[in-house]
């Protein structure tokens, strides 16, 4: 762009009838001399106006900083001394420093959005002109190189195609959060390196987010890097656990996560990715693969993702989040080290105690009938089973201690070698009676279709609460 | 073909020499470290009664629990304390 040192110029773009409007000002001004005019989208406007400039790339437009056309702008001495935008009558006459514009016109018109802040059109020439403050190494690949299968060459993926993460998708997914792209969000095992923001956000592109996911993933990954959680355990364990993450408040319904059929399966983009997004952090920035560091003898499905959202609206309990010392009405998310889910069928109890029983004899049975204390667990109660809570008037708190005195076992039972299993606790279990769960390693959820009196059990790791793993939530910010 | 982003720490792999192993135990100190798990103490009181029964010193210690990282202070004082360290890595 060669600015004028002395004189005027505007910004238009024909698909805006505000530009289309003052055509004849522009023509009046360009015949008094020192007006330069920028068209945005067509080569052929203002046809009235013979020195016009086809801005075809933007990039004048994007070095002025224009937001509105039409905009006009005065440069002295090679400096803007004046700028306006839109058509207000007024206004152009000062900045024109012409009396008497545009006398047939209204006098006021708002403007168009520019072109050059279009999405895409703005990612596109911020990384042009250098000005996307990414700091990542740039990896050029090699032409007709394949790029999803260079990705999985580079060892990035869990084993599912991934999106390149190429600068404008990057960008674009920074838009989702006010955070400093280089803000280090906590230390990422096994190599304990920072994760940065931007780091993030180049897996949460890869695991197929949306911008608007990123303060999700942002916070997860903060929870899961929280001391209490443990996530080096977590990772190098070889039981099967990985990050389980359940999202409350109402950014669930903002990004469309679902808390209702399915809300543990497949076919969610929010749910499915967010979760993904998680896990490749661990894999890429910090190193985490499985047969390396991860010992998992067997792994479940859930490393691939494991996040849902709470049903909040169905439900007749306080969410998980304020449960766990969020304010109602923020949104949150809960990380939990947990695998699979194993199922609770009871469709004939109409009463609490008769379906809490069911619960507990369910409960009992995670890893071993014989072993107690076990692990920590979310329980996911679904409408059906809820309803009959709801119905007899129980607290969460009611369910909660009903589960903790339920899951209860006989030490007798579980020594090891009685009924014929070697597997078991210690002879002092004897004669007592040992609880299945940790008193808080219980969480209570509900989520699923409103058919089905099947509810779900989340297993946890049985190095649980201060001794390994314990559930965190984190706020859900910007 | 556009250049992607690199999702990793970017940490070039720093190789670090293991120290050269003594020839010869006489002299030395062996730290003796339970990781927590379970039976790891039958094993580990087995190498401990024969490393004294041929004249060598012997420390041991404990992590308090097996599923996180050795606390700083316990590694720091295992490592101006002994010259190597034995660990029972699984059950």
């Amino acid at each position: 762009m060669d600015a004028p040192h002395d004189g005027l110029i505007a910004v238009v773009k024909h698909d805006c009838p505000t530009c289309v409007l003052t055509v004849p000002v522009l023509a009046e001004l360009a015949q008094a001399g020192a007006l330069t005019v920028y068209s945005q989208d067509d080569p052929a406007f203002p046809a009235e106006i013979a020195g016009r400039v086809y801005d075809a790339d933007l990039d004048t437009s994007h070095r002025l900083g224009i937001e509105i056309v039409p905009t006009l702008i005065r440069f002295a001495a090679g400096q803007e001394v004046a700028r306006t935008y839109g058509w207000d009558r007024t206004e152009w006459e000062r900045v024109a420093a012409r009396p008497n514009l545009g006398a047939t016109l209204p006098a006021t018109r708002p403007g168009c959005g520019a072109k050059n802040l279009e999405p895409g059109i703005l990612e596109r020439l911020k990384i042009r002109h250098g000005q996307t403050g990414i700091t990542a190494r740039r990896i050029a690949l090699g032409t007709g190189e394949d790029e999803i299968e260079a990705m999985f060459d580079r060892g990035w993926s869990d084993g599912l195609p991934l999106v390149p993460p190429t600068e404008e998708r990057v960008l674009r997914m920074l838009t989702g959060t006010a955070r400093d792209p280089q803000e280090v969000i906590g230390l990422v095992p096994s190599d304990l390196v920072p994760a940065t923001v931007e780091k993030i956000a180049i897996n949460a592109v890869m695991a197929g987010c949306k911008p608007e996911y990123l303060p999700v993933v942002l916070a997860a990954v903060e929870a899961v890097l929280a001391e209490p959680f443990a996530m080096h355990g977590v990772l190098a364990t070889t039981m099967y656990v990985g990050p389980v993450l359940v999202v409350n408040g109402p950014i669930r319904r903002q990004i469309g996560m679902n808390a209702r059929g399915n809300a543990l399966g497949q076919g969610n983009r929010a749910n499915a990715t967010i979760g993904r997004a998680v896990q490749l952090v661990i894999r890429n920035i910090g190193g985490g693969r499985p047969q390396e560091v991860d010992r998992a003898t067997l792994g479940n499905p859930g490393k691939y993702t494991y996040c849902f959202a709470e049903d909040e609206e169905g439900s007749c309990w306080e969410p998980l989040s304020v449960e766990r010392g969020i304010a109602p009405g923020k949104s949150a998310v809960t990380a939990f080290a947990g695998y699979g889910l194993q199922g609770v069928v009871d469709q004939k109890s109409r009463d609490p105690e008769s379906l809490t029983r069911s619960f507990a004899e369910c409960m009992k049975a995670i890893y071993n009938t014989k072993l107690a204390p076990a692990c920590d667990a979310i329980v996911v109660i679904s409408p059906e089973h809820e309803r009959t809570y709801r119905e007899a008037g129980w607290t969460k708190q009611q369910v909660y201690d009903a589960l903790y005195r339920l899951t209860e076992m006989n030490g007798d039972d579980l020594v090891a070698g009685a009924h014929g299993i070697a597997e078991g606790g210690p002879s002092s279990y004897a004669g007592r009676k040992i609880g299945k769960f940790r008193p808080g390693g219980l969480l209570i959820v509900r989520a699923g279709g409103g058919a089905g009196m099947f509810s779900g059990i989340i297993g946890g790791w049985s190095a649980s609460g201060e001794r390994g793993s314990a559930p965190v939530t984190r706020e859900i910010g910007n | 073909m556009p250049a992607l982003l690199d999702p990793t720490s970017e940490r070039s792999p720093t190789i670090r020499p293991r120290l050269p192993r003594p020839a010869d135990l006489a002299g030395l100190t062996v730290g003796i470290v339970d990781i927590s798990k379970a039976r790891g103490d039958v094993f580990l009181d087995q190498i401990d009664a024969r490393l004294q029964a041929r004249g060598i010193a012997t420390r041991r210690y404990m992590k308090p629990t097996m599923a996180r990282p050795a606390p700083l202070a316990l590694r720091q004082q295992i490592g101006t304390e002994v010259n190597l360290v034995i660990q029972g890595l699984a059950d």
